[in-house]
């Protein structure tokens, strides 16, 4: 089947209603949790009890909204706080790491490539665990042989970053090596003609040209990094990001405020997925993911 | 090589050791402290038997306690098993709508249905898995539609079934399956199709000697990712199949976090880890495709 060649009317009939069924599949559950954020009920089910905003404005207890719900905001600022720190240190080893294996040969390169990729194929809860358990190990070493006690190591934000920077600067290293390899070499040269260091050269040729592939993995990797549930889950200690917070409270029964916080979310991720695959779009070849 | 001898040193090639020397520093840090020590500490871990409290041997008994108790084994065995049927049934879901993305729609309705496939899965996997809930549970959406249409008399539940984790598990993982298949398809000549056709070939003839060939990279890639993210999933199975999904994360959580168990805990996630690493070694040499030439590119 091309587009070019003629079809059978049923055939491509049924053809687009299959896609339109499969978009609705994707839409359905988003939708519902998006249209009960703004239900006026203690519960996030039906019946229809009117429309509201209290479930993102409410200040009084049983309907308390999401601007005033103290574990929930908490739990935002946590995420943003791994996030920044998680993305600021894949970008910058995603970066190294990029030109590690577009711009030099060295013994075991092929293995080292696997070992790079080896964080995404390992689930993320054996991440989770390895790190915790080594971590600890390491704490316990320290407490043993020199009376120190690290709180770091133990189990909280710390853990969770390094948790989740393991894979994600995977992620960031292939976004970041696709654009390099594209780059013509050519010009880092002219600018060696010209006169310029090699840092100059990185800083005003190679720089520039990398930075949409940048900005789109820093985006990726802030988003991928305040949602992730299944590393964090095993890392987390007595200050919970929000996936945590809002899990605990889905096993529980909550009010409709979990849609409001699910809704700000959807909104907030679908800007910067957005904006992350128009910033490698933009200059041409570039693509999301 | 010619090169004049009194040129004793190239300082360019100094200036290239430095910068493999300072690019190489991150990475050599990041894959040996945070992935393979942790690694080899949980190994070594799952090899300590407790004799009494903090005292330990070496030994395998956390193995043979594994492989020992039935439920244990059987929990692995149905992720295993639950695990490839989702990813069987999402490359058969995403395959037609990958198809046709990349070879049939154009300009702007392309892009939007690109976009329309992506959108969802920038949102967190959480509020997905919570919209199902709404959906599916006693009080939900679907109980309540069938009380009115008056096709049941009272509410249903719909949850904690393995064919909710399946949708679940499948609605998850989609759209990774969908990216490598378009790209893969993308990259397939039009005029091999419109050979296939004048040298007397029908649809699934071509589909079966031209189509699925050409995207095996992207076939592979993307059954690799969905497999081993539903695999390694707990989200989606503890909360749509409560405990009676039995799903394998969810006992490495078990012994890990509740009961504090982590020399059996440590066996259990190196028993995953070997499963999930044979089951993709046997599909990679299956296909004939390789890790880095699938997810390298």
């Amino acid at each position: 089947m091309l587009r070019t060649l003629p079809r059978s009317p049923v055939v491509d009939a049924a053809y687009k209603a299959y896609v339109g069924l499969f978009l609705i599949y994707l839409a359905l559950p988003l939708i519902v949790v998006a249209v009960f954020a703004f239900n006026d009920s203690l519960f996030p089910a039906l019946p229809w009890r009117g429309f509201t905003l209290d479930w993102f404005v409410g200040t009084t207890d049983p309907k308390l909204g999401l601007l005033q719900d103290r574990n929930i905001l908490r739990g935002i600022g946590n995420s943003v706080l791994v996030a920044i720190a998680t993305t600021a240190v894949s970008i910058l080893v995603g970066t190294t790491t990029a030109f590690l294996f577009e711009r030099h040969d060295f013994p075991f390169k092929s293995f080292a490539y696997l070992m790079m990729l080896a964080p995404l194929v390992i689930p993320g809860v054996i991440l989770g665990i390895s790190i915790l358990a080594f971590s600890s190990t390491v704490a316990n070493a320290l407490d043993d042989r020199f009376g120190w006690e690290v709180a770091a190591l133990r189990p909280g934000l710390l853990l969770v970053v390094l948790g989740q920077f393991s894979f994600i600067a995977t992620i960031a290293t292939l976004v970041i090596a696709a654009r390099l390899r594209k780059f013509d070499r050519a010009l880092e040269e002219a600018a060696f003609d010209l006169g310029a260091t090699p840092a100059a050269a990185f800083l005003t040729v190679t720089l520039p040209y990398l930075a949409p592939a940048l900005i789109g993995a820093g985006l990726v990797a802030f988003l991928i990094s305040f949602e992730n549930f299944n590393t964090t889950l095993m890392l987390v200690g007595s200050d919970p990001p929000l996936t945590i917070t809002m899990f605990d409270r889905m096993k529980q029964g909550s009010t409709p405020v979990l849609n409001a916080v699910s809704l700000f979310l959807m909104v907030g991720s679908g800007l910067i997925g957005l904006i992350s695959v128009m910033v490698q779009r933009d200059r041409g070849e570039g693509r999301a993911g | 090589m010619s090169a004049p001898a009194s040129i004793p040193v190239d300082p360019r090639r100094d200036g290239r050791r430095l910068a493999l020397l300072l690019v190489a520093t991150p990475f050599v840090l990041w894959i040996l402290l945070i992935v393979v020590i942790p690694h080899v500490d949980l190994l070594l871990i799952s090899l300590h038997e407790k004799v009494a409290p903090r005292v330990f041997k070496t030994g395998i008994r956390n193995y043979v306690e594994f492989f020992g108790e039935p439920v244990y084994v059987q929990a692995l065995v149905r992720t295993v098993a639950m695990s490839l049927l989702a990813t069987a049934l999402t490359l058969v879901i995403a395959f037609p709508v990958a198809y046709y993305i990349a070879k049939l729609a154009r300009g702007r309705a392309r892009t939007a249905l690109f976009m329309a496939c992506l959108l969802p899965f920038w949102v967190s996997e959480l509020v997905r898995v919570f919209g199902w809930m709404m959906i599916l549970r006693e009080t939900g959406l679907l109980s309540n539609l069938l009380i009115w249409a008056g096709i049941t008399a009272g509410p249903v539940e719909f949850l904690y079934n393995d064919v909710v984790v399946m949708i679940g598990l499948v609605y998850t993982s989609l759209l990774f399956m969908v990216v490598p298949l378009i790209s893969a398809l993308d990259s397939l000549d039009d005029s091999l199709i419109e050979a296939g056709y004048d040298l007397g070939g029908n649809a699934v003839s071509i589909l079966r000697e031209v189509v699925v060939p050409h995207a095996m990279p992207g076939i592979v890639a993307g059954s690799i990712v969905v497999f081993m993210l539903t695999l390694g999933n707990y989200l989606t199975p503890t909360l749509l199949g409560g405990k009676s999904s039995q799903w394998f994360t969810a006992q490495i959580y078990t012994q890990f976090i509740t009961r504090f168990n982590w020399e059996v805990g440590s066996a259990f996630g190196f028993v995953l880890l070997a499963t999930s690493s044979l089951i993709v070694w046997i599909g990679l040499r299956l296909t004939g495709q390789s890790l880095s030439s699938t997810l390298g590119r």
